[in-house]
Formats: C-alpha cells, structure tokens, sequence
C-alpha cells in the first residue's frame, strides 16, 4: 500500500538508514555485556567494549617474570621472556617502569632501575631484565601504553559455570531458577485451562461475573499480595520455600492464562463441540480430545510468558523463596548480590548476567511466533 | 532431597494431581453421585450439568481467590492495623506517619513521572519502530530485535546498562559508554547543537504539543458546553498546562545550564537526571511491545481509507497523523495501559541500580523497603495500597470494556 504513495528511493533509503539506526541502538546495551564477558578484567577495565573489537592501544601494567627465573650469564643476573606471557602480536609504542612516568622510554631503550640493575624491553614485549647482583623480588613492573590485537577468553564461563567458587558460581542459582520456573510454568496451565473450557463453552449461572472478577484481577498488583501470602505460607507451614513459590507464581499467573485460553477457546468452531455433544461426549472428554489439542497455540503463548515472567522474576523469590542460609538462591537474586559485592568486577557480574539471560534468549527466539501471538490475543481488542 | 528431583516429583503430584482432580470428580459425579441411568436419568443429568461446571473451576476459582483477592482485603486490614500492638485497629495512622515521610512523597512524585515518561517514549518509539520496520524487506528481522529485550529480566537490564553508566576516574579510559560520549562534548559549536539546542527544541515543541491539546479541550468545552464530561476535560487542560510549563522550564534549563565538559559524570549519583537514566531501562525494554502490537494494528488499517487519502493528496504525514492514527488510537490506550501497568510495579530496575538512593525511590521499591528493611508492614501495607489505588481506575476500565464486549 506504500507504492502507490509515489515513495522516492530517496525516502526508502532514509528508512532504511533509520531502522539500521535504530536496531543497532537497541542492540548495543546487549552486545556490550556479551563482548564484556569474553574479556578478562584488565581488558575490561582498561578500554571500552567498542574498542576491543579492533586493535586498539592501551595503557598496560605489565610484569616480567620473578627473580626465581634469573640466570647467571658472563657476570650479570638476567631474567628475559614476553611481558605478554607467549609472543604476542601486541605493538608497544612508549613505556616506563614508575607509574608516575608511563612514557619514559621508547621501544628498544633501556631503564636504569638504580643498584646496577636495567631493564630493556623491544616493541613486540620481549623484555631483558638484568643486574650485576642477584635479582629479588616478585619481577619488575612495566607500564606500557601498547597496541593489542582484539582478544577474548572463556576464562569467565569457566569461574562463573563449573569453578565452584562459592561467591561467583552461579551453577546452583541456574538449577534452583530451573527448579522454581518449570513447575510454575505447568500448573498454572493445567488449572487455567480447565477453567477457560469451563467459561467458554460450559453455562452456568455467574459466568459473566466471573470473567469480569478474571479480568479485574488481571492487573491487581502482587505487591499487595507479598504479606498477606507470607504470613498464611508461614502459618500453615509451607513457610519459605519452593512450594510456596511454585503456589504464589501459580496464583499469580492464572488471570492472564485464564483471560488468554478463554479468548482463545470461545472463537473454535461451535459445531465441533457441538457435534461431540450430540454424539455423547461427555464435557470431560470434549476437553481433553478436542479442546486442548486446538488450544495448542494459545497454551503455548501462555507458557512462554509465565516462563520468561518466573525465571526473570526477583521480588516472588526474593519474598517467598530465598531463606538466610541462601541456599535457594535464584539467579536474578544471586546477580544483585554481586552488583552489591562485586560491583567493579565487570567480568564476573557481565557473565553471570549474561548466563541468566541466555536461556530466555533462546526461547525468545525459538518461539517468538507463539509470543508474538499471544500478545495480540491479550492487548488488541 | 535434591531440589531438581523435588521440583520434578511436585510436577508429577501437581500436574498429575491436577488431571487425577479433573478425572476423579467428573467420574464420581457421573458414575456415582447422579448417575445418567435408571428411573432419575434424566433429572441426574440436568443436576450434573449444573455442577460439573465448578469442577472445572474450583481450582482456579480457589487459587484466584487465595492468592488474588484476599490479599487485596488483607492488605487493606494490615494498613489499617499496628503489628506492634498485635494487630489493633489504628485507623489511618499507618497512613498520616506514610505521609510524613519526605520519602515517600519522592517516591510519589517519581512514580508519576515514570508513569507519565516510560508508557509516552515507549510507546512513541513503539510507533515509530513499527511505522518504519513495515516498510522494508528485512523488517522482520529488525522487529525480532528490536522486540528482544522483553525476554531479558529487569535484573539482567539493569547490569546491561550500569555497564553504560559506569564511571572510571578522570585521565583513565571511560569504559561505559555514556561518559565514553560525554566526553567528545568540550563546549564547541556540536556540544551546543547536540546538547542545547536539541533537547531545547524537543521540550519546546512538547510545550506547543500539549498547549496544543489543551486548546483543543477548550474548544470542545465551547461546543459541548457543560457536563460530566467538561469536569474531565477541564483537568486535561489543568495537567497539559502543567506540562507546558514544565516542559518550558526545562527548555529555559536546556540552554542556560552550565555543564562540567570533560569531567567523567557518576550519572546514577545525579539526582534529577538518575531517574530518567532507570527510565531508558524500561524504555527500552517496553518499547518492543509496543511496536509488536503498534504494527499488527498498522497492518489492521484498511486500504482504501488510506488509498482514498493519497488520491484526495494527502501527503504522508498527513495520511500518518489524520487516517492511520485514528484508526488505532484504540491500540494506542490498550498499549498505554499495559505499560502504565508494569511502571506501577517497577521494582526490580530500582532495586537493582540504586536501591531508592539519591532521590531515586519509587512506590514499589518503598514499599519493599519497609516491608523487609523496616519490617513496618502497617506503612508497608499503607503504600501498597497506593499502588492498588493507582491502579484502580485501568481495573475498572478494564471491567467495563470486558462487560461491554461480552454483551
């Protein structure tokens, strides 16, 4: 419907350099906290993300190798290697060994460190530290302003998925998240359904009053529900814990499954049910054999939200789960632990947050279409 | 036990409990309560099909009620009661000591101001987004993602963009990128174009729009004369002045300001300024909603309405802002409404970023923080109900437009 409007190419090609814009904004917050989490914290803290996608220049601190490695040669104590560990690719352009003076010396020249000890260093990091005396200590700092090629490390999947570490690990808080969000993604559904047949297609007196209290209910705010359910979870004996979170997401779920699997099941065909009917079916079985079946992709757009909702969720487990030996900590929770903890530590808070998103992500775009689906069935009217 | 087998045992009883439920109920009431066979079949099954339909519903009739409305009724008893006196009626006590507190009107003022900003960009980018993505061949592409930040988790936005907001000491590499950006801007001619005159205009072109809208009213005052409905429009015109005042404000503040070029900003330290940074957050996670919904409505608009237009030569801002418009000016509020909805209960992002620190706090935020800070549940409770008030008005508008489609 646009041809006919006479669009110039130039139009279509401000459109098209508005959307390039305008995704690659939205993309950048992500991307950002992807690349962070490929890079060690030095590289982190030393350059913007933006710049370790090039070869950029850096300002480095550097250490040679300690005075346990020295050998003794024709008189002088040396010690000689890379500063960048292995030969590196990496382009010094200026250096000193304080760092008050970071751009003493140039590639090549050599550092009198006082005591008869020097220190030179060549543009590709080779180093020779050498004195007329025995070298101590741990090895001599170098602080260089170098150029490095792009580099990346899973160093930080490592610490934050299979070390064990006891702050940093996230392995549990995944399995506890886990733990709490496929149970709290099933029930809901098995119960709303049931209920949606029941509105759609059964009559009975007070259905209409009913579907008004589902859809009232639908924007009732949890917040009113945190003590009131913590002080019944803690008199009947739940007390915290994962049944009482599974209930609590459960309830709070249920308007919204009940409101889209009842809109979705009053447009299937009359006659199908109604055929059923005459041919003896009871209710029960209409349900189970035709019903649910039909409904598929409405039960699958529902699932979808109450997963993305229970597993991105903090202030449910942060009330009804999470106890002060921490044990069932999930992983939102666990990540603005680290925030408070951690909170210079880009690499770990950067791959934790990016190990809690991932699994959304992928069912985000595995299942977009049922998502997408079920928005429009619950907002377009 | 290990709490993934515990996790898959509860699936089992739950879900297979659940159908057991189902089964067993509609079977008894069947086979054994009112039984379709011998001399009653006929007034057994009438009486089965009566009750049959709260077998369906019993659960989730039960669990709504439990974990959805009691809670509104106990909340509203807890405001109203003191713990520490075991649960005495106090009146509005919880409320007047809520009201006390220069905390709580902050978090007041910068709820309305998250429910006035976040649901208006987003839902303007939303439009935006779905106008432009409409018109290309890889706009599917582009939705996904732009679409994409709903599925991540407010706690997962929230370190996405403390990553942009971080601030290294001066003299070092900036590694977020806002003060990455911030620091290009040294006073010259684009630092005057970028950060004067360019929000300058924004805010004033939002006064006009809102004096604009404020005429309007006035005009249909004149047309229609007096009523329920000029009560309405009359504070309509009292916030839209408002706006324009606010908005020309912060104009006059856009090029008088004196801004600090060259120094690394903590941003989330700046009051006045932190919020809307918590704002972008959600911003820019609601904005792909809007744009799905936004765009299935575009798509909605008949043709010839619009073809009709272009032949009568409409251009194309005109055929946007006088046919398309309209015609999904029903999409728009529904969109609105849900986003007012989850502003109302932001906790996470503000949790998370700032805590309420630095004049950040909002409603939900309060309330957790009294809930299991102070462990005041009286005002706890008090400010929940605010929340419940605030959202009270969609709740209706909500019923009625259900009431009204169902009839």
């Amino acid at each position: 419907m646009d041809n006919i409007a006479g669009r110039t190419s130039a139009l279509n090609w401000i459109v098209q350099i508005s959307v390039v814009a305008l995704v690659a904004l939205w993309l950048f917050p992500t991307v950002g906290l992807l690349v962070s989490s490929f890079r060690t914290a030095d590289q982190i803290s030393g350059s913007g993300w933006w710049q370790s996608l090039t070869a950029s220049e850096q300002n480095l601190t550097l250490r040679s190798g300690s005075a346990a490695e020295q050998e003794l040669r024709d008189g002088v104590y040396i010690v000689e290697g890379n500063l960048f560990g292995t030969v590196s690719d990496a382009d010094i352009s200026v250096w000193g060994v304080t760092s008050r003076a970071i751009d003493s010396y140039l590639p090549g020249d050599t550092a009198d460190l006082g005591n008869g000890e020097t220190i030179t260093v060549q543009a590709d990091g080779t180093y020779v530290w050498s004195g007329t005396e025995e070298l101590s200590g741990r090895g001599q700092r170098v602080f260089a302003t170098a150029t490095t090629p792009p580099e990346f490390t899973l160093e930080n999947y490592e610490t934050v998925l299979v070390s064990g570490n006891r702050t940093d690990s996230m392995t549990r808080a995944f399995f506890n998240t886990l733990t709490v969000t496929i149970p709290a993604t099933i029930i809901p559904i098995v119960i709303a359904a049931f209920a949606a047949y029941a509105l759609a297609w059964m009559d009975f007196p007070g259905r209409a009053l009913l579907i008004a209290a589902v859809v009232g209910l639908l924007v009732v705010p949890l917040q009113l529900a945190l003590i009131p359910l913590l002080r019944l979870h803690l008199e009947i004996g739940i007390g915290k814990g994962y049944l009482g979170t599974w209930l609590a997401h459960t309830g709070f779920g249920l308007p919204l499954a009940i409101y889209l699997l009842r809109n979705y099941m009053v447009g299937l065909p009359r006659d199908i049910i109604e055929n059923a009917r005459v041919d003896g079916a009871t209710d029960f079985q209409i349900f189970t054999k035709i019903i649910l079946p039909l409904s598929f992709p409405a039960l699958a757009s529902f699932a979808i939200f109450q997963f993305l909702w229970t597993w991105n969720d903090l202030l449910v487990a942060k009330v009804f789960l999470i106890d002060a030996t921490g044990q069932t900590t999930v992983m939102t929770a666990q990540i603005v632990e680290l925030l408070g903890t951690r909170g210079g530590n880009w690499e770990i808070l950067a791959t934790a947050a990016f190990v809690s998103i991932a699994v959304p992500l992928l069912v985000f775009f595995a299942m977009q279409r049922y998502l997408v689906r079920g928005l429009l069935a619950g907002s377009v009217k | 036990m290990n709490p993934a087998l515990q996790g898959l045992v509860t699936i089992i009883i739950g879900v297979g409990g659940c159908l057991a439920y189902f089964y067993f109920s509609n079977q008894l009431l069947d086979k054994v309560l009112l039984p379709a066979k011998g001399p009653n079949a006929g007034r057994n099954t009438n009486r089965a099909n009566l009750i049959r339909p709260w077998l369906f519903l019993f659960p989730a009739v039960f669990a709504l009620g439990l974990y959805l409305a009691y809670p509104v009724v106990a909340t509203l008893w807890y405001s109203l009661t003191d713990r520490n006196q075991g649960g005495a009626f106090v009146g509005l006590a919880n409320y007047r000591q809520m009201m006390a507190e220069p905390k709580f009107w902050e978090a007041l003022r910068n709820n309305m101001l998250w429910l006035i900003i976040v649901p208006a960009a987003s839902t303007a980018f939303g439009l935006l987004a779905a106008q432009l993505t409409d018109r290309i061949k890889w706009g599917a592409i582009a939705k996904s993602l732009i679409f994409m930040p709903m599925a991540i988790s407010f706690v997962g936005a929230s370190v996405i963009f403390k990553l942009i907001y971080d601030t290294r000491p001066a003299g070092q590499n900036q590694i977020g990128a806002l003060n990455a950006v911030w620091l290009q801007f040294d006073g010259g001619i684009g630092s005057f174009l970028i950060l004067r005159l360019l929000p300058g205009a924004l805010m004033i072109s939002a006064a006009a729009l809102a004096l604009y809208l404020a005429w309007q009213a006035v005009q249909a005052i004149r047309e229609k004369g007096m009523g329920a409905a000029a009560v309405l429009r009359a504070v309509l015109i009292a916030v839209m002045l408002y706006i324009a005042y606010a908005t020309l404000g912060l104009a006059y503040g856009a090029f008088t300001n004196v801004h600090p070029y060259g120094v690394p900003q903590t941003w989330l330290t700046i009051p006045g300024w932190n919020s809307f940074l918590l704002m972008v957050v959600l911003i820019w996670i609601q904005t792909g909603f809007a744009m799905v919904i936004l765009s299935a409505a575009l798509r909605g608009i008949p043709e010839e309405t619009i073809e009709a237009a272009i032949v009568d030569g409409a251009n194309p801002f005109q055929v946007f802002f006088k046919i398309k418009m309209p015609q999904i000016s029903g999409t728009i509020v529904v969109v609105w409404t849900t986003i007012t909805l989850v502003v109302l209960k932001v906790f996470d992002i503000v949790f998370a970023m700032t805590n309420g620190q630095w004049e950040t706090q909002v409603l939900a935020n309060y309330m957790f923080d009294k809930l299991f800070r102070a462990s005041d549940w009286g005002v706890g409770s008090a400010s929940a109900m605010v929340i419940m008030l605030l959202v009270s008005p969609i709740l209706i508008w909500n019923v009625y437009n259900a009431r009204k489609e169902m009839r």
